[in-house]
């Protein structure tokens, strides 16, 4: 695992699509979408609602496959069920919140070890030593994720019975727990006031310095222009811009499609 | 930590003195049937894995309890005139339900709720279609003189002097399979605590978050199905030894839905829930027997036979509880969660600003 801090790989592209094209009957809910996430870097997706965000999110995931098209992720081509792509290193949360309702927060987290852990059925029954190593390791690395995203005191509560924002970070770090190499977040920031937007920011710059890649899908603008390297507007399954945030932002085809009110609604709430 | 132990203690005395209060309180026949609740106890806890722990409905689950019953019977019989030992067929009855179970549980993988229970049920009644109607297994006539359990040279079957009481075979039977039940609860609670245990409950709660946390859910379904299976095989042959004689008729979709209502009633997923359940529905049926005496003695005749009574008093006793305890009579803390998520507040309310430091 390269825990190398950002700017190593500024240039070097991580997740690479290309043509990608996802129909559903008559409607093209993703067009020939290209994209090229750089290695260590918060990579933000917006646009308008029924854009094709969250389809291209499922594509990328292995929850839909593509019509065409195909993405690599490290210069690998990435096809395969979600469970595949997930061991490959793209993890991801979901829009409406997926945690195991009635499993603790730990269990939750330690469900995301699965993958990089191997006991199995005769290990449990007998309880080998190298099973019980692991399951002391799994634990304690889970327990270490939560306290990362700054939920560790909450460890032996039920997933379900947490606060929401709480829920949104255990998503997060059920996700790390898989050791990715992107983190694919379907807006984080939902529902979240303005205190918890600014943690969450500074909670994705953490998990950036630890050189891991994410992929943002938000709403809120301004979270999205303070904290992305790079931005890609979509709409109608279309990508309209993609660059820079103060380039994107003067788009004047992104401004006419999605960004005009919202930009001028928060300069004029937000400048201080 | 100690009071745990001392509790496990009392539990084992209890159960070991059971039969004999049993025998002096209610007689004899009540042993025999004390064998049969620990049998379904076995038999549950194996369904338990698949419905309670994964959440697989399987309606056909008797298949491979007649699976282990066949081959005991077979092989440890003069039908082919063999006679192998139960040390070899234990682990082989227990090997092929579970292949059966992985055969079987393959082609559902993409099924899930009602289509599932679809599915198994008709792949219960398939094996006992082929037990019917194959000479292999001597057809609808089933398969008797089934050798007895041995062991070196101690026959399960026969009866035994200890101390000078002289204990027929079916105490025998109870101690055996009380010990096997014991060794299944402990592999139940181990499994349920362990990184399996913990994939199987991801894939109860949310297939596709399990699937997007990298669980390779069709793997995991599978060994859940084998792993329930091997447990349904390893009653079966101890089954066809205790009884002496099976058929056909002993593995009808009735005694998978038994098995599925035990499980059930107990609280999916809960080990002693489950168990309380096989004892509760093995014995209780059997308590409505003297309804029929009662019936003779004051209406002069029997207006309901006691075994159609029962069946009726059962279904009752079934739907009063799904309705007040959907969770079931004993669940597990976690299930209990699961069916009343209502009773939390709305995820929306709690969510004030300052909570997140």
């Amino acid at each position: 695992m390269s825990a190398l801090p950002q700017g190593q790989g500024a240039q070097s592209i991580l997740l690479e699509a290309q043509n990608i094209t996802k129909r559903f009957g008559g409607l093209s809910a993703l067009d020939q979408i290209h994209l090229s996430i750089p290695q260590g870097s918060i990579y933000g997706l917006i646009g308008p609602n029924g854009a094709g965000k969250t389809t291209l999110f499922n594509v990328l995931t292995g929850i839909y496959q593509p019509d065409s098209g195909v993405f690599k992720l490290d210069g690998v081509p990435m096809k395969g069920t979600p469970d595949q792509i997930c061991a490959a290193g793209i993890a991801r949360t979901f829009q409406n919140i997926r945690l195991f309702g009635s499993m603790t927060a730990l269990e939750n987290v330690m469900v995301g070890r699965h993958l990089r852990t191997h006991s199995g059925l005769f290990g449990a029954i007998l309880r080998l030593p190298s099973q019980r190593a692991e399951e002391r390791n799994m634990m304690l690395r889970a327990q270490e994720l939560l306290d990362f995203v700054g939920i560790g005191q909450h460890a032996n509560q039920v997933a379900r019975q947490l606060p929401y924002g709480d829920q949104r970070r255990l998503e997060i770090a059920r996700a790390l727990a898989t050791d990715p190499k992107l983190l694919a977040l379907d807006e984080p920031a939902a529902g979240m006031n303005d205190t918890e937007t600014a943690t969450l920011g500074q909670l994705l710059q953490k998990i950036q310095a630890k050189g891991i890649t994410i992929l943002l899908i938000e709403h809120d603008v301004k979270l999205v222009m303070g904290l992305c390297d790079r931005v890609a507007v979509l709409e109608y399954g279309r990508l309209i811009a993609e660059g820079i945030p103060a380039t994107v932002q003067r788009d004047p085809r992104v401004i006419a499609a999605y960004l005009g009110a919202e930009i001028e609604a928060s300069s004029e709430g937000g400048s201080g | 930590m100690k009071s745990k132990v001392l509790i496990a203690l009392l539990l084992i005395a209890c159960a070991a003195a059971l039969p004999f209060a049993t025998d002096a309180l209610l007689g004899r026949s009540w042993v025999r049937l004390l064998d049969f609740a620990l049998l379904y106890a076995m038999l549950a806890l194996g369904l338990n894995i698949v419905v309670g722990y994964a959440g697989l409905l399987d309606l056909g689950y008797v298949a491979f309890y007649a699976v282990g019953a066949y081959l005991y019977a077979m092989l440890a019989s003069p039908h082919i005139g063999m006679h192998w030992p139960i040390w070899t067929l234990l682990p082989m009855g227990a090997l092929l339900a579970a292949s059966f179970g992985a055969v079987l549980g393959a082609p559902t993988l993409g099924l899930r709720g009602d289509y599932l229970a679809i599915v198994t049920m008709g792949f219960g009644e398939i094996i006992r279609i082929f037990l019917r109607n194959l000479s292999l297994t001597n057809g609808p006539a089933g398969i008797d003189l089934i050798d007895p359990i041995q062991i070196g040279g101690f026959s399960f079957g026969a009866s035994h002097s200890l101390l000078g009481w002289d204990l027929p075979g079916i105490y025998s039977y109870y101690f055996l399979f009380l010990g096997l039940t014991g060794v299944i609860v402990l592999i139940s609670n181990r499994l349920a605590d362990s990184r399996i245990g913990r994939a199987w409950a991801a894939i109860r709660e949310d297939e596709i978050a399990a699937k997007s946390m990298g669980l390779n859910t069709r793997h995991l379904k599978l060994l859940a199905f084998a792993m329930g299976a091997a447990f349904g095989g390893v009653s079966g042959v101890l089954f066809a030894g205790f009884q002496g004689f099976i058929s056909p008729e002993s593995f009808t979709m009735g005694e998978s839905v038994m098995i599925l209502c035990m499980v059930v009633l107990g609280g999916m997923g809960h080990v002693s829930g489950v168990i309380m359940g096989a004892l509760l529905l093995a014995i209780l049926p059997e308590a409505f027997r003297p309804l029929s005496q009662l019936q003779q003695a004051t209406f002069g005749q029997v207006w309901l036979d006691p075994a159609n009574l029962r069946m009726l008093l059962f279904a009752l006793a079934l739907i009063i509880v799904m309705i007040l305890r959907p969770e079931g009579l004993w669940p597990s803390p976690v299930r209990r969660r699961e069916l009343h998520e209502d009773d939390d507040a709305s995820p929306f309310a709690a969510s004030t600003p300052g909570h997140s430091q």
